[in-house]
């Protein structure tokens, strides 16, 4: 479904991403882990067009999409939760997803999966008129995972959505990111919190200083010494 | 007393060109925290717009029907040169630093008002009376207009229109989006650009339509007459908190009446009636040592 071919990315000078190849198939949770400033963001950004690679290029459903306008992605079936929310404060949370459903001008079916929003985070529905900028870090991120999904994504980007979060709010988080999954949603999913990330994915890629440095099937990849020291705390 | 009301409505007159004209400065710069110093150019655009319509197209009657027409014309026309003058000066360097921004809106500035100057000399022209002018009195002895009160039901008009399109429509939630976070927006699918431009489309058209309106008022127009009203709604902009569109209106009607209550009241507490440009600038200093962010504006937190 997604695949990058030998994509490098710099800022300025500097070399963010060197030789990045992955793949997502159709159906799959990949996780990629690694340590702050790895190039997980990084990677996440050239996805979606936000940064320009330098060399190799960005497939998505057969067609070459590095180089294109972010906004051009979101028909073809992408949507991302970035990092840090990004959740518009200035908005209600209901002009929020009725942002995420932009694209779209079927109003039926707005406001159908709005409400499968409010079913999946249903704090959003108690909040539904409040400004999004009141929001707690965990109440943000929930609008921004059911802000991305209004746009009926094939594929969709989580961007750490466990940070910065409190244990019981990332367990619903999860358990969030399992649900979609079942609905047939494709996810590729960057985290910091390896633990949860290997436990709800089916293959992961690590991440170390812009290369990817290992991977393989999630399961064998959480049993792996080298991870259980360097990512798990083991 | 009635000298008080009579000043007060004239400042108010002035006053609601000054928010109309602060409206297009602060969209801009909640878009893209840009000072787009050409906006005050595009209010002296908007009068000659209408001055063409009116002389080439009407040499009638005065009629509100003419009057309309020539409003929504210029106000067409004004946005059309708005979006272009985004397409080509600043979306190109709106990639590098915003001072670049900046400097190209302030040579865009002088590039309207020269190219005026050279296309229709710098003679003043007088703009064609459209609707029949005639004076009311009002609250006893106090005068107004009928060109007052199209000012002001004019600009009503199009404040409440603004309103509904910023916080019902589409195109404005998208807006409002896009000031707060671009790159989000553009995650959602917003073609930031044309948001961007339909920005500089709004704003271009409600300066035009001050042009117009302030030519029914004071006909005499010329190619420089922007820079001064220009300068005196950004401070009305920022006066109000930049960005902040109610604040924009506010910061208009307060400079507007302070001014002519300074012309005249002035005189009596040692302040002379010529210092009427000075007084905006008086009152913004004044406001910023004690609101930074302007009356109406929240902190304002720097975009990284």
């Amino acid at each position: 479904m997604l695949t990058l071919e030998n994509v490098s990315v710099s800022y300025g000078a500097i070399e963010a991403l060197t030789d990045i190849s992955l793949t997502v198939n159709q159906g799959e949770v990949v996780t990629l882990i690694g340590a702050n400033g790895a190039g997980k963001t990084t990677t996440l950004r050239t996805i979606t067009g936000l940064l320009e690679p330098k060399n190799g290029r960005v497939v998505y459903e057969g067609k070459t999409i590095s180089g294109m306008a972010t906004h051009r992605l979101v028909p073809m079936g992408i949507a991302m939760s970035p990092e840090g929310r990004g959740v518009f404060a200035n908005l209600s949370v209901r002009e929020n997803l009725e942002m995420g459903a932009y694209i779209r001008n079927d109003k039926k079916g707005i406001a159908d999966d709005m409400e499968r929003a409010f079913t999946l985070f249903p704090r959003m529905k108690e909040r539904e008129q409040q400004k999004a900028g009141t929001l707690s870090g965990g109440e943000q991120q929930m609008l921004a995972m059911g802000r991305a999904l209004m746009s009926r994504p094939r594929l969709l980007l989580l961007d750490e959505p466990s940070l910065g979060l409190a244990p019981l709010v990332v367990h619903s988080i999860f358990e969030a990111i399992d649900e979609i999954r079942s609905e047939g949603t494709t996810i590729l999913l960057v985290e910091q919190n390896a633990n949860a990330a290997l436990q709800h994915s089916d293959r992961a890629y690590v991440m170390e200083t812009g290369r990817i440095v290992m991977e393989g099937d999630s399961k064998q990849l959480a049993a792996d010494p080298r991870v259980k020291e360097a990512y798990l705390g083991e | 007393m009635d000298t008080f009301v009579q000043q007060l409505i004239n400042g108010l007159t002035i006053g609601s060109i000054y928010a109309l004209i602060a409206l297009g400065y602060t969209m801009v710069y909640g878009i893209l925290r840009l000072i787009n110093f050409a906006h005050g150019d595009i209010y002296m655009v908007g009068a000659y717009a209408g001055f063409l319509l009116a002389t080439l197209v009407f040499n009638s009657e005065p009629s509100i029907f003419a009057f309309v027409i020539v409003l929504l014309g210029s106000m067409a026309i004004a946005a059309a040169i708005g979006m272009a003058i985004e397409r080509f000066a600043y979306r190109p360097v709106r990639k590098y630093s915003r001072m670049t921004t900046l400097i190209t809106a302030i040579g865009m500035s002088l590039f309207i008002e020269y190219l005026f100057v050279f296309i229709f000399s710098g003679t003043p022209r007088s703009f064609p009376q459209l609707i029949q002018n005639d004076n009311y009195t009002i609250f006893g002895s106090a005068t107004i207009s009928a060109s007052q009160m199209l000012i002001f039901a004019v600009s009503i008009l199009l404040m409440i229109t603004l309103q509904y399109i910023i916080f019902k429509t589409k195109i404005g939630k998208a807006m409002r989006a896009v000031s707060f976070n671009i790159n989000s927006a553009k995650l959602m699918g917003i073609n930031t650009d044309f948001v961007i431009a339909f920005t500089f489309a709004i704003g271009s058209a409600l300066a035009a339509a001050g042009g117009v309106l302030t030519a029914q008022y004071n006909p005499k127009i010329e190619p420089l007459m922007g820079i001064i009203i220009g300068l005196k709604a950004f401070v009305a902009a920022v006066l109000g908190g930049i960005g902040n569109i109610p604040g924009a209106v506010l910061g208009g009607l307060l400079i507007g009446a302070a001014e002519t209550l300074v012309v005249g009241y002035g005189n009596s507490i040692g302040i002379p009636s010529t210092y009427r440009d000075a007084v905006a600038f008086a009152i913004l200093i004044l406001v910023l040592l004690i609101r930074p962010a302007g009356l109406l504006g929240t902190n304002v937190q720097e975009k990284v």
